[in-house]
């Protein structure tokens, strides 16, 4: 017999009202807690609520089984609001092993719920977890409502006859849990197991050992004393559309794609993989039909260089890396200034120096995409502020690099890269196509490749027209004519031009908005912080606070109408992922009063965070 | 209806910029070869595009009025993978020298050897760093004495079209920039190779390192020294006395 939705009736347990739930799930890397934290987050994006996410793992593939180090988690955040973060403190924690529950407990709030497989509390797993006692006799749990089962066995013996062995069985057992949690707020099963049955297509034992895993603790959930009620998050009351939760990376491959089409460009990206932002390179090498062309390319290096090649062609140039990679794409982009062709370098930030730290997030690359190459290098600079919004912050980013004929450079965190949000789907026929107009051939051969029109950008002349053929390359441009020119006049011009150009990009850039007061205490933000710090301004507002939200889209140049708006306030917080880098920026720029709020942990901000540093300075 | 292309001379692929290299450079040699050769293989001049590195060689595409890119050094064969792959309907040379190619974008040209990207290299091979003035280069001999190395050069050399075979090269050359005849043959033949064409052209550089190459180029050695392979042919030298028949 198969098991189907129909195995999973409605609970019978009464039913509690909750506006909003923070769940997280920890285990070991291999014990599929990303494939839990998926799940769950698609079953409440299609119930209807907002969703927020953050994946957290470590930078090794299968670390260390038990370890501290080894310790993967996923957290969702569902509600029947609107929310902009993955959540503060935890309602329930679900942990795999001890190692899972005592690095994360901390963030359990009073009397949260978790959930131990009590199985995995052995004397060999306490050493692993490097434990001299049992944790849960040691009253670390004792504001916790705590619930233990025996997942392992009970996962063993519902798998029993399907032929797997004991270390398949035990392979199964994250879905015992999903069931559990699934039950416990009345998630329906029906897209999960859809999902077991095309990802196990090839393995039909698995495909039935992960449903009845799956249904015993769906059925644990129903049948055991420990809980009195399920819970139940409704739908929340979003804009009327279609929505799709997607992750960081995934929007911004579809932004890169819409930005193509809307430009009438053929996608060509060239990347080397790096964490975080190799997902984008997967997904877009799934769309040749689209026109879209993925190089692999044999280093960092050799990315940026191939792209600037195909811009020469004329295709939509993309590259993407991470901070060390970014690195090494300095010299390319410096001559991509030189040449002005209009290419996208992103970044998707995270834990630096070196390699730092891969899987987790920051924002301390920003000073190095602003002054990181050669000599005087403007780039534009434009920031995502949540997954859903890197599918905006792609298209704006091509509109300029066009309309200016300069590299840009978006920036994306690893917590937008990876962190997932419902995203309502846009009607691409109503959003503004990104006009690019090339010269046409001409008979007299006296093409001037540098020369600018009212926006300063210079003429994008394509290889294979006649009558246009030209040199460009690294070595100083006459004025005008393009040609090589050591003349020291002319450098000064150039150097002048190509800087007044990028200050250009500010006349087409929308002004920004103050959300919440003009007088008091400004919070600045700019990047993957936005949602931490919306929900904290909108908190002190809500506890009449003078207080007023700014967040800039880009950061290079700045909105005209910043330091007129950052003006009218007393006092200007600035959070950031960093040892303080805009804020720096705003202090060379603005005489106005400054703070920072600085956290390098690798983690995103509580909300709980900024609102302690409102309540200081307020 | 066809229109017919017009007839295209060497003078049509001269740029309107001054040459700059030093009078007497093996490079003259080759962009009057380059410019020779183009207007035979029926490729319209808005089709060809040079794309360099850094270095002496990495001025020709000033020097040619096609389409042309002097970008950054080592990585001219990662700006011509890209561009072929944007558009194939071009025909993409990339114009290199030992320094540019084999070392600072060793990584590079085998990459794109082993990819086989339907496009053109010439490696102009000094054996010397001539644009910065004379230190020795990866295809420098050990023990070469230059400004870099006062006690003679440490480092075994490559042989370029060691690495090419290596990297599975499908169109492998080596010519001279005085031996017009086979210069410009190889060129050709380069152009009409699909695949990744490796020319390597032994190049004098009469400031730094004169004479490096005398041992091919040379009336009273050369013959001892070099075997023209020819599809079919004998494997024979000096003037047929020696060799493999």
């Amino acid at each position: 017999m198969t098991i189907s939705s129909v195995d999973f009736p409605h609970a019978t347990k009464p039913t509690e009202v909750l506006h909003g739930v923070t769940v997280r799930l920890v285990g070991d890397s291999g014990d599929g807690m990303q494939l839990l934290g998926s799940q769950l987050t698609n079953v409440s994006a299609l119930a209807g609520n907002d969703v927020a996410t953050f994946p957290d793992f470590p930078a090794e593939i299968r670390a260390p089984r038990g370890t501290r180090a080894g310790v993967s988690g996923f957290q969702v955040h569902f509600a029947s609001e609107e929310i902009f973060t993955p959540g503060d403190g935890l309602d329930v924690l679900v942990a795999m092993n001890p190692a899972a529950l005592v690095t994360n407990i901390g963030d359990l709030k009073k009397s949260g719920i978790v959930i131990l497989n009590s199985d995995s509390f052995e004397a060999k797993d306490l050493k692993l977890a490097k434990l001299d006692v049992d944790p849960r006799q040691t009253g670390l749990l004792k504001d916790y409502r705590v619930i233990e089962v025996q997942m392992t066995s009970l996962t063993r013996a519902a798998v029993e006859g399907t032929g797997l062995s004991v270390k398949e069985a035990d392979q199964c057992k994250n879905f015992f849990a999903m069931g559990l949690v699934f039950w416990l707020y009345g998630r329906d099963v029906s897209p999960t197991l859809r999902f077991i049955e095309t990802k196990f297509k090839n393995k039909p034992q698995f495909q039935e050992a992960n449903r009845l895993s799956l249904h015993a603790g769906w059925n644990f959930g129903e049948t055991t004393e420990h809980f009195a009620s399920t819970f139940q998050v409704p739908a929340a009351k979003l804009e009327p559309g279609t929505y799709k939760n997607v992750m960081g990376n995934q929007a911004l491959a579809w932004g890169l794609m819409t930005a193509a089409k809307l430009s009438n460009k053929d996608l060509f990206l060239g990347s080397y993989p790096i964490t975080p932002a190799s997902d984008v390179l997967h997904e877009l090498s799934k769309y040749k039909h689209f026109g879209v062309k993925t190089f692999q390319a044999e280093d960092e290096i050799a990315a940026v260089c191939s792209i600037i090649g195909a811009a020469f062609g004329g295709a939509m140039g993309v590259t993407t890396s991470s901070g060390p990679g970014i690195a090494l794409k300095g010299e390319g982009m410096g001559l991509a200034v030189m040449l002005e062709l209009p290419i996208l370098v992103i970044d998707i930030q995270r834990g630096g120096p070196s390699t730092g730290l891969p899987t987790k997030t920051e924002q301390a690359d920003l000073l190095m995409v602003l002054y990181g190459r050669n000599g005087e290098s403007p780039m534009p600079i434009i920031a995502a502020r949540s997954p859903a919004d890197c599918f905006y912050a792609a298209i704006e980013a091509w509109r300029i690099a066009t309309q200016f004929m300069t590299p840009v450079m978006l920036l994306s965190d690893g917590y937008i890269a990876n962190g997932a949000e419902p995203w309502k789907i846009p009607n691409v026929d109503q959003l503004d196509p990104i006009r690019v107009e090339h010269p046409r051939a001409h008979e007299d051969e006296d093409f001037k490749p540098y020369l600018r029109d009212s926006n300063l950008s210079r003429p994008w002349a394509l290889p294979g027209t006649p009558g246009l053929m030209h040199r460009i390359g690294g070595l100083e441009k006459e004025d005008v004519t393009g040609n090589v020119s050591y003349d020291p006049k002319n450098h000064q011009h150039m150097v002048n031009t190509r800087a007044q150009k990028v200050a250009n990009v500010a006349n087409l850039i929308d002004p920004i908005t103050v959300d919440g007061a003009d007088s008091g205490l400004l919070v600045l933000s700019w990047g993957g912080t936005w949602g931490a710090c919306h929900t904290a301004v909108q908190r002190a507002l809500k506890a009449g606070k003078k207080i007023g939200h700014v967040h800039l889209r880009w950061l290079n140049p700045f909105p005209k109408n910043l330091e007129e708006i950052l003006k009218r306030y007393d006092n200007v917080l600035i959070p950031e992922w960093n040892k303080g880098q805009l804020r720096t920026l705003i202090n060379s720029q603005f005489d106005v009063p400054t703070v920072g709020l600085n956290k390098v942990q690798g983690k995103p901000f509580a909300v709980g965070e900024i609102m302690e540093e409102i309540e200081r300075l307020t | 209806m066809s229109t017919e292309l017009p007839v295209l001379k060497a003078a049509d692929f001269a740029s309107d910029q001054d040459v700059r290299w030093c009078p007497g450079c093996g490079d003259y040699s080759i962009l009057a070869q380059m410019k020779k050769v183009l207007p035979t293989l029926g490729i319209p001049r808005e089709k060809t595009v040079f794309i360099s590195g850094i270095g002496c060689s990495s001025r020709f595409p000033y020097y040619m009025n096609t389409y042309g890119m002097h970008s950054i050094h080592g990585r001219a064969p990662a700006f011509a993978t890209g561009l072929k792959c944007a558009r194939p309907d071009l025909s993409v040379w990339v114009i290199t020298g030992d320094g540019d190619a084999l070392s600072i974008g060793g990584n590079h040209f085998v990459h794109l050897m082993r990819r086989n990207v339907n496009l053109n290299i010439v490696l102009f091979n000094n054996s010397i760093y001539g644009l910065t003035k004379g230190q020795y280069s990866p295809t420098s001999p050990q023990g070469k004495v230059t400004k870099s190395s006062p006690w003679g050069s440490l480092d075994f050399p490559l042989n370029p079209i060691s690495v090419a075979i290596a990297a599975e090269a499908s169109f492998v050359a080596r010519s001279v920039d005085t031996n017009i005849q086979h210069l410009g043959d190889m060129l050709t033949r380069a152009a009409q190779h699909d695949g990744t064409s490796f020319v390597e052209v032994y190049q004098n550089c009469n400031v730094f390192n004169d004479g490096v190459w005398d041992y091919a180029k040379e009336k009273s050695v050369r013959g001892q020294n070099t075997i023209e392979l020819e599809h079919g042919k004998p494997l024979v030298f000096d003037d047929g006395k020696k060799g493999i028949r």
